[in-house]
């Protein structure tokens, strides 16, 4: 049985003329608008911080030619015999981060996959807060946890090993990338679908045949992700390679050695009481540059591996 | 409810010929809890060599629950009982006791999925996989038992020039045959079939079929459809559960011609389910 409706609702529910309602679309446009404009900050920040970097290398790059920024072996802008040669802050970079790497892409592997396919549910349910946990601890905790525990520690193992090193700012580094990287392979690996892992069980696999040569695969493009994410913050981390890995430029291979990174030469500058607008002050705009367009690199190589291994169920 | 219904003499005139067939599995006095949900009641049959049997019943009447404790498919999950027994021959062994391994079970009962589920990795791969699994490395064998599985899955012949493609470029038809050819591999003693044909449209649904009737000269077949009709076509035998009972279970022909029980007939009949 239908209620009595009165003539204004049934007005609303059943137009009697059909037309173009500006009223409504002006409403729509306007809303339309402001997520738009919204949406618009967080790319117009990311220009205008790029602009403001490419704007103040140049000037740079009047006083040093790209040549010697790129082929010089020493950096030694605040000296009077001054050298403007990257390099150094780029292998310092490059040996803490594949020293992170080297620790914090297989443990936070294993710890995925043990949390995505082995860990019963009450184990997972305390693990990950606790994984959680260690991603929330503030980077220069980890600074002096590796200048003041690590360090002391490998100083046991290697009696040679002077007080700042990489090797020690690279491990911590790696511990606290851990849960980035696990977290997000992990949540790729659930995200592969139940009848997947059957397949595999129904043909006679165990569970760790299944979570290596089926879910693994499966999750790929999460997982190289994940790893993406995990080189990212290494190469871009600040706190724990200057308090540990020491702050003098030096072109080496070796993570025994005290080395600065790029971003450890921009705290020491951006901290230091250089005038604005001389040469040295001006080198910090270099150095981000080089960090953007190397962060970019990964950030690419990671965007054309998801796409290109894209999960098809 | 019909007293043992598995061991109930069949029609002469219908029934295979009896001399010759003989028990690949036996079930006896079966149950299958989830927690405490009673999804199988003190279900007893058996299983035919070489033939196929089609399991049928309207849905949650746990067919699907009932093909899944071949393989022990059950124990991925945690808080599932089994309760009697399933008696694989020759070996004349209760596969579902605790003292057999689940994963020997399913080196020697393969499954194929309501849902193609190949894995990603390309078709080669997904047919080598059973193999690997057991530690095949030769190249040999591997190209042969691949070769032989598609073949038998009727697959060879649009496969064979892109084995190193990824198997999700196949089509849904192409895929289930695909993961056939995976179950198939590995040489299964029982292949069981869970609705595998209601992702597909009418025409894979076919060639499946043709397949499944071809197949059973290799293979004991266990089968879960959601189609009569499709019972009807490829099963020698058929079971028709409701409610997690077996409420009759005969000859293929006697179960749709004249069935014993009312309820199998008001199924049959489409006056219910």
């Amino acid at each position: 049985m239908r209620l009595p409706v009165t003539a204004q609702s049934d007005e609303i529910t059943h137009p009697k003329r059909l037309g173009y309602s500006y009223r409504r679309h002006l409403g729509e446009r306007f809303i339309e608008t402001l997520l738009f404009l919204m949406a618009f900050v967080s790319v117009a920040i990311t220009i205008a911080i790029v602009a403001m970097l490419v704007k103040e290398s140049f000037v740079f790059f009047e006083h040093v030619p790209l040549w010697e920024f790129l082929t010089d072996t020493q950096w030694t802008p605040l000296f009077d015999d001054a050298h403007y040669g990257i390099l150094p802050l780029i292998s310092g970079t490059l040996v803490s981060s594949a020293v992170a790497l080297l620790v914090a892409i297989p443990l936070g592997t294993i710890t995925a996959i043990y949390l995505s396919e082995f860990a019963p549910f009450a184990a997972r349910e305390v693990a990950k807060p606790f994984l959680e946990l260690l991603g929330g601890v503030p980077t220069v905790v980890y600074g002096y946890f590796a200048l003041l525990f690590v360090t002391p520690l490998l100083q046991k193992i290697f009696p040679e090993l002077p007080g700042f090193s990489l090797l020690s700012a690279g491990l911590v580094m790696g511990i606290m990338i851990i849960p980035y990287v696990s977290s997000m392979a992990e949540d790729s690996m659930r995200a592969v679908p139940m009848h997947l892992r059957e397949g595999s069980y129904a043909m006679g696999a165990t569970r760790f045949q299944t979570a290596l040569r089926v879910v693994m695969p499966g999750a790929f493009s999460g997982i190289a992700a994940a790893y993406i994410l995990g080189i990212s913050r290494a190469v871009g981390e600040t706190m724990v390679v200057a308090i540990a890995a020491g702050m003098q430029p030096n072109l080496t291979w070796n993570p025994m050695e005290p080395a600065a990174t790029i971003t450890a030469y921009i705290v020491q500058v951006s901290l230091g009481d250089l005038p604005h607008g001389s040469i040295g002050y001006q080198t910090i705009f270099a150095a981000g540059l080089t960090l953007l367009l190397l962060t970019l690199t990964f950030n690419i190589i990671g965007h054309v591996l998801r796409k290109r291994y894209r999960e098809v169920y | 409810m019909v007293d043992n219904p598995a061991f109930a003499p069949m029609d002469e005139d219908s029934a295979p010929d009896i001399s010759t067939v003989r028990y690949k599995s036996e079930v006896r006095n079966l149950s299958f809890y989830y927690g405490a949900f009673s999804a199988l009641k003190n279900i007893s049959m058996m299983l035919h060599e070489k033939q196929v049997t089609a399991l049928i019943g309207p849905s949650g009447c746990g067919k699907s629950t009932f093909l899944r404790c071949f393989n022990r498919m059950h124990d991925l999950y945690p808080g599932n009982r089994y309760v009697g027994e399933i008696i694989l021959h020759p070996d004349n062994v209760n596969i579902l006791s605790r003292s057999v391994d689940p994963i020997e079970v399913r080196m020697r009962i393969s499954m194929v999925f309501q849902k193609p589920n190949p894995f990603p990795k390309s078709i080669y791969e997904n047919v080598a996989y059973g193999l690997r699994v057991r530690g095949v490395r030769q190249r040999a064998i591997l190209d042969e038992k691949v070769e032989e599985a598609l073949r038998g899955a009727a697959l060879w012949d649009e496969v064979k020039d892109r084995l190193n493609q990824l198997a999700y470029n196949l089509s849904g038809g192409q895929q289930q045959r695909l993961c056939i050819a995976r179950a198939l591999a590995t040489d299964p003693e029982i292949l069981l079939f869970d609705e595998p044909t209601s992702a597909l449209d009418p025409i894979a649904t076919a060639s499946i079929e043709e397949l499944i009737t071809d197949l059973k000269d290799k293979v004991t077949i266990l089968i879960v459809t959601h189609n009569m009709q499709q019972a009807a076509r490829v099963s020698d035998y058929t079971a028709y559960m409701y409610l997690g009972e077996l409420i009759e279970f005969d000859v293929t022909d006697t179960i749709f011609i004249k069935p014993k029980n009312k309820q199998t007939e008001d199924y049959i009949t489409g006056r219910f389910g």
